[in-house]
């Protein structure tokens, strides 16, 4: 619905403004795309927050050390995607329905091994991402005021990730699966004091037990990745906020506006 | 805080905001604190345990172990079944203290669990070295099943059993000490003995003797 004349200096491109600029109709076809996102930008006036967002400045010297904690995003959304796919195929059955619904997946499933390959390859590839991301923050001081906010949350998506990786390992139910959250469950209850209720937690009981598995299988693909993508979000606009902190060998430099001699 | 007339300590504005906030904790506790129960529930549960027929007492020598399949966890299969290895009492070498209760002895078999007390991987009974040897990180535990080597921080969990018209019943876990003190069962990697016993508390409402009056009658055709 375009809007009356008079609330509307100027129209969106391709929109009847009464017979004055009609357009051809494959003119009108062309400019479809760009009219429908002006109608969403002049409705949610997104745009400004997204040139934020995406065109900042930079500092001089940055190299390919500062894109990995893109690459670790997009190895997220890597796991997110294939996640959500292998999700349609899986079944947390406790009584041998997890392993053949795995089974399942990677014999039958068009592309099956495929995607959950990724899923399982992408688990470690994200895990080196995230350290090497770590890493270059911290061997280039990145971590320092005013972005000790971003490296806190960092060090949460980094221990959100390994329980992840946790959670995850269990859901094939093999027998390596099994042995190894055992083990796992137990290196939790070593924790004195608080140690065996975590254990209890987790398992669901004091034993491994029927929803031991479909309750790592809820953490691993509810409860986490929901705080994680919210905790990527506030990583991501602290980022943006306080800009990329430049290369520690870069040497300081006033800026040419502020050393301009003004002739008085 | 002045208010709207002479007396008045809480102004309309603050009322009204105090009251919207009170509403939406009240609200969203509604939801947020019954689904934190139904998680952390399972703290506060016990394993129900029946007791299991393993065989009659002919079945099992004082020098060596027999291998029995338990069903830990009820309905779940193979991932709710353990070990244990069972054998009889050795006075000359089981010093320990008989544990008695309504009549019946509970470790005049010792049923010895699989569990590892490092992390709880399965250890297998090495006949010819009368060991217990964990494939996992190389825990060793001797006859009796003390640590005799490696990471475990306590000799292995048993099982109490009785004899009942004419047949072994295998019964609730327990863990035990260095001394071969009799605790309620913990999880693997607690070690009980000096200052462990108090680091890691046992379970809420778990007894350390179990009832035994819930014995399952024996089989109809012996044998079977």
């Amino acid at each position: 619905m375009p809007l009356p004349k008079l609330l509307n200096g100027k129209a969106p491109a391709g929109t009847d403004l009464g017979g004055e600029e009609q357009l051809h109709p494959v003119d009108a076809a062309t400019e479809a795309g760009l009219t429908v996102v002006d109608w969403i930008d002049e409705r949610t006036q997104l745009s400004p927050g997204l040139r934020w967002m995406m065109f900042r400045k930079v500092p001089r010297g940055i190299n390919w050390a500062y894109t990995l904690g893109a690459a670790t995003m997009f190895a997220f959304l890597n796991q997110a995607v294939t996640g959500v796919f292998l999700a349609m195929y899986y079944r947390p059955d406790v009584n041998g329905g997890a392993y053949e619904s795995i089974r399942n997946i990677n014999d039958n499933v068009f592309l099956g091994q495929f995607v959950h390959g990724m899923h399982k390859w992408g688990a470690s590839v994200m895990i080196i991402l995230i350290f090497l991301h770590m890493g270059r923050v911290f061997f280039f001081g990145a971590y320092k005021y005013p972005r000790e906010l971003t490296w806190i949350i960092g060090v949460v998506l980094l221990i959100l990730t390994m329980a992840m990786g946790f959670t995850g390992y269990l859901l094939p139910f093999d027998q390596r699966s099994y042995w190894a959250t055992i083990v796992g469950v137990n290196i939790n209850n070593t924790g004195p004091f608080i140690g065996p209720y975590m254990g209890d937690f987790l398992r669901a009981g004091p034993e491994f037990g029927a929803t031991t598995l479909s309750r790592f299988y809820a953490i691993h693909m509810m409860l986490i990745p929901g705080l994680m993508a919210a905790l990527i979000g506030f990583h991501l606009y602290l980022v943006a906020k306080l800009g990329i902190s430049a290369p520690p060998w870069l040497k300081p430099h006033e800026p040419e506006v502020l050393t301009e001699v003004v002739e008085v | 805080m002045p208010g709207a007339f002479e007396g008045e300590t809480v102004t309309r504005r603050r009322f009204m905001s105090g009251v919207v906030h009170g509403a939406g904790g009240i609200a969203a506790a509604a939801f947020t604190l019954p689904a934190l129960g139904f998680a952390l529930g399972p703290i506060f549960q016990r394993q129900p345990f029946e007791w299991q027929i393993i065989g009659k007492p002919l079945d099992f020598v004082e020098t060596t172990y027999v291998t029995k399949v338990l069903t830990i966890v009820e309905g779940i299969g193979e991932a709710g079944k353990s070990i244990a290895y069972v054998r009889k009492r050795d006075p000359q070498i089981d010093t320990e203290p008989l544990i008695k209760k309504n009549g019946y002895v509970l470790n005049d078999w010792i049923a010895l669990s699989s569990r590892c007390m490092h992390l709880g991987c399965p250890v297998r009974y090495v006949e010819a070295a009368e060991r217990f040897i964990c494939p996992c990180h190389g825990g060793v535990y001797n006859f009796r099943g003390q640590v005799a080597g490696g990471p475990p921080v306590r000799p292995l969990d048993r099982f109490y059993t009785l004899e009942h018209d004419g047949y072994i019943y295998v019964g609730p876990r327990y863990s035990v000490n260095s001394e071969l003190d009799v605790f309620s069962p913990r999880d693997p990697g607690e070690p009980l003995d000096g200052i462990g016993q108090y680091l890691y508390p046992s379970r809420f409402d778990t007894p350390v003797l179990p009832p035994t009056n819930n014995l399952p009658l024996p089989p109809k055709v012996p044998g079977t």
